[in-house]
């Protein structure tokens, strides 16, 4: 009877997607998990590789246990199809518009049907990776984000790491990036990074928080202490600022890393007391000897695939929908309802896509998601506890971003010779001068100008930069200019959401996968207690 | 210091090494089964491996395949992310270069 279900593909097995595989599965809904990774987890629960063989892999995350029965109990699930080391690089609306609902056609109604999912399974970027086509009844999208880091003199010499890398490689790889670590940005993040380099066995000489003491406090007011308590976050925190105190590793905040120095590799960062501005306080420089440096000042949402699917974002700042006419648009969420639907037919939206607020709230968004995506009930009684928890999490978001934004002076670290575009190497005088033209500053123009996101990562690292620093240049929000047949310019606008070769698109899809249930995911044994 | 992998058996997790090689550019390098390309040539000490259009030297930066900094070529697929890849045991590298707005291959642009 499987074909009578409803069929829910979910991109991503982070804490989001995970969770939505979970609750749709238990509407009784036939289900497609699907990850770019060997193993879900995400980023939160990131696992070892398999063949680490690791005894005790519960030694380096919060919430190790819990995690790993709904891992076992989604992937053993028989209706649950697990696509490992899959890539979803292209969503494809299934009825050109004016096709859809014709009269007397019969079956569900066309505008409100999910996007065709095309995914490539194999090894990352090899040539050989097979195709597979889904046409889900839904689409829960749970792609998460990744670090945001602004440029600062030096940022692309090796040995910078974004935070996240550095956690990648001592949680994933038992990797320690080195011996004299400084840690530097903006946000919570900071300290679960510091703290897994010094399990790892690095040194970490100083975490930085840009944002002053006031800024903090403003906030992180008492109530949103109490916030972070209900999303279950309180006592992560705080069991990370007891271990910073242990190991003696100095949290400064109000300081940041403005330059970087080294022969070929980070050798030296200079870092600076700020205003709330982020403004450099003069004088305050001082340098320090490292061979490592860590940063993150917040993460970016992955919206290539909300894009295609045609979702609406809001600006995150001002909470108004951003319409893609503003090419500055930098912190943008994907928008969702009271049941995680998105403004696109059949398409929900779980997790750091829709606002960052830590794997907790991705969790209750994901189960939120996946429940309706099935077509569970709504008004579910169970449901209760989850909107609850949902709405704190949205909340936990706006303090969250209150108390770690981007102070607007920082481009005052940049000199002309700062590299903006890690892939073509344009650097800010190059972007000042393409602004500066009677063109204006219109992101394509820009564009061509300096090439500044047309390299390998279309933008994805300096996209939000390069937007921001746009509009400023060219004093206040720049409006795109319509091109005719061109929908408006956009950072993250990317039709293609990942690399392919060109000889795996001309090879025909295979059949969509099937459930089958590899040898590596035993169903939970029994003996393991709840706790 | 460069970065190294935790000692096996210092490491809390309790795991196990399964000894691999790979080749980079001709030179041997000694990882274990489970590391990304990435994390294999890390922990043997290089922190760089690529060159950006200037020249300028490009490792890891992001980590998690999204920056496109760690481009390698193993065997003869081009253009991979040495941080997503996981290395096999006789994998054969060759690092990159960005020469002008191109992608050379490494045997192109031997002068
Ligand atoms: C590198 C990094 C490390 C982090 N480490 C921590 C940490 O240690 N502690 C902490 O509190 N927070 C951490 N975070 C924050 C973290 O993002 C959230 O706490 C949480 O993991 C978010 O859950 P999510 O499900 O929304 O997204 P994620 O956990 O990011 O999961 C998204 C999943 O989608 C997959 N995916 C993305 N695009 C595609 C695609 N096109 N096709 C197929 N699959 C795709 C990814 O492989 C990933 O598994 C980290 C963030 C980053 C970027
Ligand atoms: S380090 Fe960014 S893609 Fe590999």
């Amino acid at each position: 009877m499987t074909l009578c279900r409803v069929h829910v593909a979910v991109v991503g097995a982070g804490p989001a997607g995970l969770a939505a595989a979970e609750a749709a599965l238990r509407a009784g809904a036939r289900v497609t998990l699907v990850d770019s990774a060997e193993n879900p987890g995400g980023q939160y629960h990131r696992m070892l590789p398999d063949a680490y063989a690791a005894a005790r892999p519960d030694q380096l995350q919060h919430g190790w246990r819990a995690f790993d029965r709904r891992r076992r109990r989604v992937l053993a699930h028989p209706r649950c199809t697990w696509c490992p080391e899959t890539v979803v690089w292209a969503l494809e609306h299934r009825f050109p518009e004016g096709e859809l609902d014709s009269p007397g056609d019969p079956g569900p109604p066309r505008s409100s049907q999910a996007p065709r999912v095309h995914l490539l399974s194999g090894p990352p970027d090899g040539g050989a990776r097979v195709r597979h086509v889904l046409d889900p009844d839904a689409l829960v999208l749970a792609v998460g984000a990744h670090d945001r880091v602004l440029p600062f003199p030096g940022w692309e010499l090796p040995g910078v790491f974004t935070a996240g890398a550095a956690q990648a490689l001592a949680k994933g790889e038992r990797v320690a990036v080195g011996d004299r670590v400084v840690v530097a940005g903006t946000g919570p993040f900071l300290l679960p990074v510091a703290v897994s380099l010094l399990e790892a066995g690095a040194g970490v000489l100083e975490v930085l928080e840009a944002n002053t003491p006031a800024t903090l406090a403003r906030g992180w007011s008492r109530r949103a202490w109490e916030l972070a308590a209900l999303t279950g976050k309180a006592g992560e925190l705080r069991a990370y600022v007891v271990d910073l105190a242990r190991h003696r590793v100095p949290y400064r905040c109000g300081r940041a890393v403005v330059g970087a120095r080294g022969e070929g590799r980070v050798e030296e960062v200079v870092s600076a007391r700020l205003r709330a501005d982020w403004s450099v306080v003069p004088g305050s420089e001082r340098s320090t000897a490292v061979d490592a440096l860590c940063v993150s000042h917040g993460f970016s949402p992955q919206l290539e695939l909300p894009l295609a699917a045609g979702c609406a974002l809001r600006d995150a700042a001002s909470g108004r929908p951003a319409d893609g006419e503003r090419a500055s648009a930098v912190d943008q969420f994907v928008v969702v309802d009271d049941d995680q639907r998105t403004t696109a037919p059949g398409v929900f939206a779980a997790g750091e896509i829709t606002g960052i607020a830590g794997a907790p709230a991705a969790r209750v968004e994901g189960t939120l998601a996946g429940w309706i995506a099935a077509g569970g009930d709504p008004a579910a009684p169970a449901l209760r506890s989850v909107r609850r928890a949902r709405d704190q999490g949205r909340a936990f978001a706006r303090r969250l971003a209150r108390a770690h934004p981007i102070g607007p002076a920082w481009p005052g670290w940049l000199s002309p010779g700062t590299v903006i575009c890690r892939c073509e190497g344009t650097d800010y005088g190059a972007l000042r001068r393409a602004v500066a033209s009677p063109a204006g500053a219109a992101a394509r123009v820009t564009k061509l100008a300096t090439r500044a996101g047309l390299g390998p990562c279309q933008g994805r690292i300096c996209g939000p930069t390069v937007a921001e620093l746009t509009a400023r240049l060219g004093n206040g929000p720049t409006v795109e200019r319509p091109v005719a047949g061109l929908p408006p310019a956009t950072p993250h606008h990317r039709p293609l959401a990942h690399p392919i070769r060109l000889g795996e698109l001309a090879a025909p899809p295979q059949p969509p996968p099937q459930p089958d249930h590899p040898s590596h995911v035993p169903p939970t044994p029994t003996k393991e207690t709840e706790r | 210091m460069s970065p190294r992998r935790i000692p096996v058996d210092a490491d809390a997790v309790g795991r196990r090494e399964v000894p691999l090689r790979i080749t980079v550019d001709g030179e041997p390098l000694d990882g274990i089964a489970g590391q990304t390309i990435a994390g294999v040539l890390l922990a043997a000490g290089r922190l760089a491996w690529r060159r950006g259009p200037s020249g300028a030297p490009r490792g890891v930066f992001c980590g998690i395949g999204v920056c496109f900094d760690c481009l390698v070529s193993v065997g003869d697929e081009r253009d991979v992310r040495a941080c997503r890849r996981r290395a096999r045991d006789g994998d054969v590298i060759t690092t990159q270069r960005r020469v002008g707005n191109g992608f050379n291959s490494p045997s192109e642009e031997e002068e």
